[in-house]
Parts: structure tokens; sequence; C-alpha cells
């Protein structure tokens, strides 16, 4: 995600490659390995959900705040889900304070795109007057440390903390929407995964770390649903892709979704 | 929106505008359109009227920002506030962020930009009208404009996209197909060099599905390269008229 790709790295550039060509990476890892996944849930009691996910060291928080609101014209009786992400300064030496750059726009876009298209929420049970008033969530995703493949850290954060969310039980009178004791889990249907890829040297590598992507060529990520059908996909970065990368990647990712799944429990 | 009753394909498997799954839309391409700007083109893709202009390479300012090794490419994908049914806010959205980057990202790998380090070259899209599939119709025409200002290429960058409805896989989404149908593959590709250079998707579709909406975008790309080389044939054909 980070432009300006520091020096010492280009210097470790060809051992990076160089490693890459024979299969092996700086870190040890294989090529379709994954860091290690850390999740917890329900780390801030104020949100009405909240994860932290942990990919090595890349750090991502996510917190789902719940507010009743109008729906869309187009969708009148369909919740509304809006997400958000801040790279927050303490990240990283590359991201500055104010709004939202083209890099953090990215990132809210493709996790949005990955849960809004595998329709994983059923926003339909957020509808509370048809037209009037509908539960709006906000998923805002803080990234706390950036050692490479945010799309992925925050993907897996933004499903957990949505899991983790409860809406509190309401009740309507004369068009007036009452807040009752009690809440009930958000309605979640599918469990999109994104499986992001690094191309150097024109090999593809899994879940690139800091370096790697510093480094990389091209980045492309693939999000699939429960059933391995493929929900959406982002190419980044100044490089490009031939078609068979581009099908095996999609290959890759849906086995990797599904391994990532079933050591989740999801 | 009243559409969502609406069928996308009659019982022949016409689509709405009577083209075939596989067809494009009309296109219409001019290179060369703006005097001030250093390569420029304009080009209707069904009811798409989009205009590319490149300024530079030029010096960049600020001077930080300026790259050593290599000229820094910019781009500004803008939608004119009528383009649209309902009227657009003429400041930047976050969609138009992300598709100024993804543009960006599609055209750099055609660009030598290590010929002309510590410069840069703004490329600016506007919409005029937008009918779907505007990032890739854009590509198109933006890929022609710097072609126009003479900026060394590998190859010209041409876009398409493909996408489902009702079942089928077809090519270049009008702006119905696009809100109604259930996926959207944009795609840009160097076919020289057979090099994708944007891909992106929105829907769901299955591994198969997705393989050969991929494969029929590429397929539309490379009409599309045609009809580029011929705009920009006519542009420096008709300029040798003028001359003699």
């Amino acid at each position: 995600m980070t432009t300006a790709a520091p020096t010492v790295v280009r210097v470790k550039q060809k051992q990076i490659a160089q490693l890459i060509a024979k299969g092996k990476r700086l870190d040890g890892r294989g090529l379709n390995d994954y860091r290690e996944i850390k999740i917890e849930q329900g780390i801030i009691e104020k949100a009405e959900g909240s994860a932290r996910v942990l990919l090595g060291e890349t750090e991502v928080m996510v917190g789902v705040k719940i507010e009743i609101g109008e729906p869309f014209p187009d969708t009148p009786n369909e919740g509304v889900l809006t997400v958000n992400a801040e790279l927050v300064p303490l990240a990283s030496p590359t991201f500055e304070p104010g709004p939202p750059d083209e890099n953090a726009i990215e990132l809210a876009r493709v996790v949005d795109r990955g849960i809004r298209e595998s329709k994983a929420i059923d926003l339909e049970k957020l509808c509370i007057v048809p037209g009037k008033k509908v539960f709006v969530l906000f998923v805002d995703i803080y990234v706390l440390n950036h050692d490479g493949n945010l799309i992925d850290a925050s993907a897996l954060a933004a499903m957990a903390a949505l899991m983790n969310t409860k809406v509190f039980n309401h009740e309507v009178e004369n068009g007036e929407v009452k807040i009752k004791p009690g809440f009930t889990p958000l309605p979640i249907r599918r469990h999109p995964v994104a499986v992001t890829f690094a191309k150097i040297n024109d090999k593809l590598v899994v879940d690139p770390w800091l370096e790697e992507e510093q480094i990389m060529d091209a980045r492309l990520t693939i999000t699939t649903d429960d059933d391995g059908n493929v929900c959406a996909v982002q190419k980044g970065g100044s490089g490009c892709f031939t078609l068979k990368q581009v099908l095996e990647a999609v290959q890759i990712a849906r086995e990797k979704a599904s391994e990532i799944r079933k050591k989740l429990g999801w | 929106m009243s559409e969502k009753t609406e069928k996308l394909l009659d019982r022949k498997g016409l689509r709405l505008d009577g083209r075939r799954p596989d067809e494009l839309r009309p296109i219409k391409i001019e290179v060369g359109v703006l005097s001030n700007a250093d390569g420029s083109a304009y080009i209707e893709q069904g009811k798409n009227k989009i205009l590319a202009a490149v300024y530079g390479p030029k010096e960049l300012h600020p001077k930080h920002l300026a790259l050593p090794d290599r000229m820094v490419l910019r781009c500004r994908y803008h939608m004119a506030p009528f383009s649209v049914q309902e009227r657009k806010s003429p400041a930047p959205s976050r969609r138009e962020i992300e598709l100024s980057k993804v543009i960006r990202e599609a055209l750099e790998p055609a660009v030598f930009v290590e010929y002309y380090p510590r410069t840069a070259v703004d490329i600016f899209i506007e919409v005029l009208q937008a009918d779907g599939s505007t990032r890739c119709t854009s590509i198109t025409a933006a890929s022609l404009a710097l072609a126009d200002a003479g900026v060394p290429m590998r190859d010209l960058v041409a876009a398409c996209s493909a996408g489902k409805v009702e079942d089928l896989i077809v090519l270049d989404l009008n702006d119905i197909e696009d809100k109604v149908g259930s996926a959207d593959v944009p795609v840009a590709y160097m076919p020289n060099l057979g090099a994708i250079t944007l891909l992106q998707m929105d829907g769901i579709l299955t591994q198969e599905e997705f393989e050969e909406a991929v494969k029929l975008a590429i397929e539309g790309c490379k009409k599309i390269y045609a009809m580029q080389k011929e705009a920009l044939k006519a542009r420096y054909v008709s300029v040798k008229e003028v001359e003699e």
C-alpha cells in the first residue's frame, strides 16, 4: 500500500526475488502460506461489535456502530452498510494524519465489496419501517500496525467484528422506534474471505508482508464466499498479470479461503 | 428503481438494446480533439461520452514529490454533475478516487516511466455522460490521449467489461445491465503483450463463470484495440492531408 519503497528494501529486492524463484521466502514461509492469524472479538465494549486481527505483525481493529437512519431510495427495505478505513499514523512511518487517501479509500471499498456482493449480511432484516427507518451499520477499519497485506487482515477483522455485532431490540409504535432491553445478533449469512497475492518477478505469493509489498510489481485480491464463488476482485499496483496467473490465483484463493474458514470455525 | 422487474434478455437471447451477448456497443473514437492538451481523445461507446486529456511530461510541482528515476503519472477520473440521472456533486466521491487510482494503475504498465525522470504526466478524464462501464471506456480513451501526447508506450491499453445478466455471460455492460445484472468484470488489457492491467469484479460468479467473463472481456479488448489503432491512424493521416 505504501508508494515510496525505502531504499533498504530495494537493496534486498534481488535477494527476495531470487528466494521466491526457488519457492522460498525471506521469512521462511512457502509461496502459498499465510502468516499466523489471531482473532479476538468483543474488545471494545462501547461498540455494538468489534474485533482485532493479527496477521503476523499486521494489526487491524474493526469497530461496528449501529444507528437508526434512512434507507437509500433504491433499496427502501434494506439496512445500510458503510465501510470506512483509517490508516492511523501510529501504524506506519508512511501514514500521515488527514482525510483518507486513495489507499485508505481503496482498502475500505475492497472490503465493502466483499461483504456486500457476497450478501454476507441479511440487510433486509435491518429494515425497521420500510422506506423510512432502517439500521445503519458503520464498519470502521482501524489499521494499528502495517506489516503488509492490509486488505486480507481488514476483511477478516471486518467479518469477525460483524459476527460479534449485536443489534439492540426494538419495537415500532405509531411510527416511532422504541429501544427495548436486550440484543439480537446480526443476521450473518455468508463468510467472504479475501486472499491477496503479490506478483514478484513473475511469481505469485500469498499474503505478502511489508517488504514484499514494497518491491512487488502488482497485487491481486480475490474474495470468495463459502461456496467458492468469486464475489470481489481487485488488481492493484503498477504492474500486470497474465490470464493464466489470474486463473491460477482464483484457484489458490478458493483453497486458502476455505482453509481459513475451517481454521476459524466460520 | 423500477428496472428490477425488467427482463434483460428477450426470447431470442438478445439484450435490451438488441445486442447479441458477445457484441460491443457502437464505438466512435476521435484523437486530438483539444488544442491546449498535449494529447487528447474523445470516445463514445453506447451512450458513454468521455473526454481524456494528457498534459506532460512536464515539471512536477511541488518538487519534493518528483521521483529521481522515473516520471510520476497522475490521473483524475471525474464525472460531470449532469452525466447521470440524478445530479452528481462535482466534489470527488470515494468511487471517483478509487477509480482514479485503478485507472492510473491500468495505464502505468504501458508507459516507459523511466524515460522521463523527475517529471509528471497528468491524465484528466471527464465523463460527460455515463452509461455503464465508464472506467473501461475511460481507459480506452486515456491510453489514446497518452499516445497522442507522444508519451513512449509499450502498447495501447484497451479496456472492456463483461458481466452476468440472467445466467448469461455478456460483453460490454450498459448502465441497466450493470445495475440489475448479477456481476460486473471490468478488464484492461495490452493485446500485444498479453497483459491484464486492470481487473476488478463485483457480484457473484462461479470459478468457471469468472474465467468465461475474463476471457470474453479480453476478446472485447482486442476488438476495441483495432478501433484504437484506426482512430490513431485517422488522426495522423488527416494531418498529412492538410499539409499537402
